[in-house]
């Protein structure tokens, strides 16, 4: 165990040096900017994915819906508002909607959550569209804010930070050991006195939070943005598939499977267009495929096995 | 402490679909008690546990601890307020060391501990069930037997007041079976009160002070521990009959002791 806390911790302090890399390169051309922006914000989805779906097992689609939210809310508050303000409102929404949706649905088991944080994402983006269609009667919006790339990018860091900061904290705390438990066997969770519902939503809350401020930060990445771009489903799904490769209960999990993927799937994006979305649900097939476990379990194993030999 | 029973179920009852698995219970466990829920299999024992324990919601009827009603509660009030139990089929968490196992029973309990106190405890509530110096073990790698002990200590580490033991001692050898069975004595002895779901005979004769036998769902005898299993209805009930239906019907009433 403690080996291999080295060895990811190794390979997640890599991973951030890479993403930390980008920044002095940044003067070296807006490729490299765009792509540590990119690998960033997918980092922090990926880890904040890992903080509700780890220890509950809840597969949640919904990543696109707060992700969406925090977008939208800067199209719309944006020029309105200070840009303090404006995250604050979007957390304020994103935190909301996300109690209501938790209160509701984290009584839902298994495959029923999972069809239901899909969904979530199209109705609030259907909801966003009717209301453009009928009352504003534009649907999408032009973001002029003056924030640069590279603002956003020094801004996804310090959520990135903050949010492995909250993680190693919480981890250390007496909610942490009640995490443990609750991956491990919730019903004994129950039966101990974890209060597993109250947990569940916190934990679902405050991923919903992360992926909310994500969302805000990265919109005036955007000059337009419309209901289909800020609620896009590929993006649930790129965050899924990153936190399962990299392993949901270590700490530097999910950066580790984010890092590979955002690359790859940056060069499929650029070399074959037309065929991105195949190849990315072969990339999805093959990962559960050869590597169920993610990376952090798959590590395990072969430790385990050079132990045996 | 009041002089009432520490735990009274009134009618209680759970149906599942169309299947009744528990019809219309009613017993009641006095203070420092050992008292035997017995039954052939699939009579609503475990199902009765899970009422009592909170992890089955009942359709009616009550559960009352300490004067306090308790069915619908959720099951974490119910495990903070003094009732532990262990599972008919042993749930450990395995990815933890058997000390860790333990101190998960003290942190969330109320005036929970931590640290260097929980550990202490627990290392001594490990030696009690007999899991000394196996504290660094991780869960998973635990016997049967041994899985099973760690669950009562992770039980113990609760308080309680009440101990749901849901076959505990099955598949136990002899030798087992008596450690076991004076390790349940010396609970009793320190002021626990038990309600046992036990197979094992030679079990219930020595531990059980009253038992309460259940078959299909309904209570078909209640009584001190000899009487009720000399009793032909319970005999019946076990070795299976031709006319069970009735006999469970007229047990009902006429069983009492």
């Amino acid at each position: 165990m403690s080996r291999l806390t080295v060895v990811l911790a190794g390979l997640g302090a890599c991973s951030a040096l890479a993403i930390a890399t980008a920044a002095p390169l940044l003067q070296g051309g807006d490729y490299w900017l765009s792509l540590g922006v990119t690998l960033l914000q997918y980092g922090v989805l990926a880890t904040a994915w890992a903080m509700f779906s780890g220890p509950t097992r809840y597969v949640s689609l919904a990543t696109a819906a707060f992700f969406g939210i925090g977008a939208y809310t800067v199209a719309v508050l944006g020029e309105s508002m200070p840009w303090a303000g404006v995250l604050l409102v979007a957390l304020g929404i994103g935190v909301a909607i996300a109690l209501l949706v938790g209160l509701s649905t984290l009584r839902l088991s298994g495959v029923y959550f999972v069809i239901f944080s899909f969904g979530l994402a199209e109705l609030v983006k259907q909801i966003v569209t009717w209301y453009e269609v009928n009352v504003t009667r534009d649907v999408g919006r032009h973001v002029f804010i003056d924030i640069s790339q590279r603002q956003i990018y020094w801004q996804l860091l310090a959520l990135l930070v903050s949010v492995l900061g909250v993680w190693v904290l919480m981890r250390r705390s007496r909610l942490g050991l009640a995490l443990r438990v609750i991956g491990d066997d919730e019903v004994v969770a129950t039966h101990v006195g974890i209060d597993t519902s109250r947990i569940k939503l916190m934990l679902f809350v405050l991923s919903a939070a992360v992926m909310t401020l994500t969302g805000a930060v990265l919109a005036p990445r955007w000059t337009y943005i419309d209901p289909e771009i800020a609620f896009n489903p590929q993006i649930s799904f790129q965050v899924l598939i990153m936190a399962l490769l990299g392993g949901t209960t270590r700490l530097f999990g999910p950066l580790a499977g984010a890092v590979p993927l955002v690359l790859l799937f940056e060069v499929l994006s650029v070399n074959f267009p037309n065929y991105f979305l195949i190849l990315l649900g072969v990339t999805f097939m093959a990962i559960i495929y050869f590597v169920p476990n993610g990376i952090a379990g798959l590590l395990q194993r072969v430790m385990r096995h050079r132990r045996s030999v | 402490m009041s002089d009432g029973p520490v735990l009274r179920v009134e009618a209680l009852r759970k149906a599942f679909g169309g299947l009744v698995a528990v019809n219309e219970l009613s017993f009641e466990v006095g203070r420092g008690e050992i008292i035997g829920l017995l039954g052939p299999n699939g009579s609503g024992k475990s199902t009765a546990m899970n009422l009592i324990s909170g992890a089955l919601p009942s359709d009616s009827g009550r559960v009352i601890f300490k004067g306090r009603q308790i069915n619908g509660m959720a099951a974490h009030r119910i495990a903070r307020l003094g009732v532990a139990r262990t599972f008919q089929l042993v749930r450990v968490l395995e990815s933890m060391t058997c000390l860790e196992n333990v101190e998960v029973g003290f942190a969330f309990r109320p005036g929970g501990l931590s640290g260097n106190a929980a550990r202490a405890e627990s290392v001594a509530l490990l030696g009690r069930v007999g899991l000394a110096r196996r504290e660094n073990m991780a869960a998973g790698e635990l016997t049967y037997i041994d899985a099973k002990r760690l669950e009562l200590a992770r039980a113990m580490a609760l308080a309680p007041e009440l101990l749901l033991l849901d076959e505990w001692l099955a598949g136990l050898n002899p030798t087992e079976l008596q450690q076991g069975i004076a390790l349940i004595k010396q609970l009793r002895d320190a002021g626990l009160t038990v309600i046992l779901v036990e197979h094992v005979m030679d079990a219930v004769h020595s531990l059980c002070d009253r038992c309460v036998v259940m078959n299909a769902g309904i209570k078909i005898a209640e009584g001190s521990t000899a009487r009720v299993l000399s009793d032909p209805h319970v005999v019946k009930a076990y070795l299976g009959d031709d006319d069970s239906d009735d006999d469970g019907v007229a047990g009902r009433g006429g069983a009492r002791a």
